[in-house]
């Protein structure tokens, strides 16, 4: 009698915490949605290894590729590189600009790593982190996507490839500017 | 030992005093603006935010090169004039409330503040019925009639036992 009664307490209390933990365990803690999408990109002003300045200001009007990245960054960064320099190359006649971030690095190593991939496109020391800690950046390496009007798009993490690149610079590319 | 003590810290002051004076009026500014910044705040301010490349540890208490340098922007911007309360909308705006190590009391998160009470509640509640039932509950002060037969067959066998 009385354990028909309390029959429903054991179910109640059961299924949420096995609820619970199947949400718990089928998600990636660390796919962390950026609050950032959408949103106008943070501005930034650097000064590249080669010497040249760098600023989002400067780069209006079009689709900028911003790729966090470190020569400690093994080896994801050193997979996608050869992917950067090649849509580097593709896309810097359609008004696409990729820009390197470096982080967290040493200069004499992360010059090197950019001498052994022959990156051509601006590349440009982090060295406090303000410029990676205002787009939210986990880790290397990172990618963002900034619209011609200047708002972040897509963010990707982990190493980029030619058709994660290609993909979402000609959506961006196709927008009216 | 408590002159030597008292020595010790007028000399301490003197160096400051000496040391403050000698700075060029110029560098003055800067030098006080970030002296102003008290590294308990830096710390308290830090102990609150995740360090985004470890596991369950705080930016303050991480010795990772990316939580050092988030410790040395939260300085930067406390030295620039934003509030404790700033620097910290200014990390969830970039990272999102993950950046928390204790979820806002607000929204669904209020969930995660609010439910082990409700559920602490509810043990009580149980608890408190149930013992008051059971209290309740008539003590059979009278043995339970056993019918002839059965007390007939319980009988035989306890003799049955008695038996070598």
């Amino acid at each position: 009698m009385r354990a028909s009664r309390l029959g429903w307490a054991i179910p109640a209390a059961v299924v949420p915490v096995l609820m619970l933990l199947a949400y718990g365990f089928k998600t990636d803690p660390h796919e962390i949605p950026s609050p950032l999408l959408g949103r106008p990109a943070t501005a930034f002003s650097l000064t590249t290894f080669a010497g040249a300045p760098v600023s989002l200001e400067g780069l209006r009007g079009k689709v900028v590729m911003l790729n966090f990245w470190a020569s400690w960054c093994v080896p994801a960064c050193y997979d996608e590189a050869p992917a950067l320099e090649r849509t580097w190359r593709e896309y810097k006649d359609k008004g696409v600009v990729v820009v390197g971030v470096d982080i967290q690095d040493k200069e004499e190593a992360a010059r090197k790593f950019l001498a052994e991939f022959g990156h051509s496109f601006p590349n440009a020391p982090d060295p406090a982190g303000r410029v990676a800690v205002s787009y939210g950046v986990y880790g290397v390496p990172e990618t963002f996507f900034i619209d011609r009007k200047g708002r972040v798009r897509f963010k990707k993490v982990g190493p980029l490839s030619d058709e994660f690149a290609r993909q979402h610079l000609d959506a961006l590319l196709k927008e009216p500017s | 030992m408590r002159r030597s003590l008292a020595g010790v810290a007028a000399a301490a002051v003197l160096a400051a005093a000496s040391a403050w004076a000698a700075q060029p009026p110029r560098a003055a500014a800067p030098a006080s603006a970030a002296a102003r910044v008290d590294e308990q705040t830096v710390h308290d301010v830090a102990s609150e935010l995740r360090c985004v490349v470890c596991q369950s540890l705080s930016v303050a208490d991480s010795p990772s090169e990316t939580a050092n340098q988030m410790r040395g922007i939260i300085r930067e911007r406390l030295a620039a004039g934003e509030s404790p309360e700033q620097v910290r909308a200014y990390f969830v705006e970039k990272y999102g409330d993950w950046i928390l190590l204790s979820p806002p009391k607000s929204g669904f998160t209020l969930l995660v503040w609010v439910l082990p009470y409700v559920g602490l509640g509810i043990g009580l509640v149980l608890i408190t019925v149930l013992v008051r039932r059971w209290s309740r509950a008539p003590h059979p002060a009278v043995p339970a009639q056993i019918d002839p037969a059965m007390r007939e067959r319980i009988r035989r066998e306890m003799s049955e036992m008695d038996k070598p």
